[in-house]
């Protein structure tokens, strides 16, 4: 569980490189986004693009990092594949999370508005 | 682990057995366990339950057998038995753990989603994922063994919120 991370001005791209987020390594996961958060800009987007699955453990762990962020920091979503997007829509953490499609849909905004 | 004609209840009408695992009760063991039985699941007809409602509810109910009935001790087996019926899959999930609290499976109601960031709940997910994805589940305790049987329909859908 080694996310990658990338600061492009005010906002840090954590991307996860795991292709399941579940009881396994959720806790390792927590601690990891806590310690990327710590140093992180104001801006937090964590790109799960390459996620294929995430359980109920897993989607604990990235309310955990939410909350972690907050009130500092706003921590938002990018790239859900379809099962993760399932989880997220059942249990209505969708209303609680900004989701955007892709991470290239926040790094674009950024490029165009400099 | 018992036999078999003794539970006929759980399977699927006009079931055909597509699966039948017997491995231990812990994390490892179990993810691997989840990775061969969703390889079979993917081999399935077209118009069978879909891989990610399959994936998301097994995934829970066994980790609820890692980390409660076995209590993250890994000593026991879990059997895991999956029919093909006409209209859902039928599973049944046994293992030699502790009871369910209560003698019954978890409610899984749906958390206040309307609080303030720090009141965000980071758990309690797992039993209403499994209670919205599958259909007529029973839990029983068989002597030693714990017992639950459930079904997911073919066409069961992600509800819409």
């Amino acid at each position: 569980m080694d996310p990658s991370f990338e600061d492009i001005g005010d906002l840090r791209i954590i991307k996860v490189q795991e292709d399941r987020i579940d009881a396994a390594v959720a806790i390792q996961f927590k601690d990891r986004m806590r310690e990327l958060t710590d140093t992180a800009p104001p801006n937090l987007l964590l790109d799960l693009s390459r996620v294929a699955f995430l359980d109920s453990s897993g989607l604990g762990a990235v309310v955990a990092a939410f909350k972690q962020a907050a009130p500092d920091r706003r921590l938002e979503l990018a790239g859900l594949t379809p099962t993760v997007e399932k989880v997220f829509k059942l249990t209505r953490m969708d209303s609680v999370f900004t989701i955007h499609a892709c991470a290239g849909d926040v790094t674009g905004l950024l490029a165009n508005a400099s | 682990m018992g036999t078999a004609d003794q539970h006929r209840g759980w399977r699927a009408a006009s079931g055909a057995p597509v699966l039948h695992l017997l491995f231990p009760g812990e994390a490892s063991s179990v993810r691997r366990a989840l990775k061969t039985a969703m390889a079979v699941f993917g081999d399935m007809p077209r118009g069978s339950a879909p891989i990610s409602v399959v994936e998301i509810v097994l995934a829970e109910v066994l980790n609820n057998v890692v980390e409660h009935a076995y209590a993250e001790h890994g000593r026991g087996l879990v059997e895991l038995e999956v029919e093909h019926g006409t209209a859902s899959l039928a599973f049944r999930i046994r293992d030699e753990g502790l009871p369910m609290p209560g003698g019954d499976a978890p409610a899984g109601l749906a958390h206040d989603l309307d609080v303030s960031a720090q009141d965000l709940p980071e758990g309690g997910f797992g039993w209403f994922l499994i209670r919205e994805l599958t259909e007529d589940l029973r839990y029983r305790r068989v002597g030693t063994r714990n017992e639950l049987t459930f079904r997911i329909a073919h066409d069961a859908q992600v509800p819409d919120r």
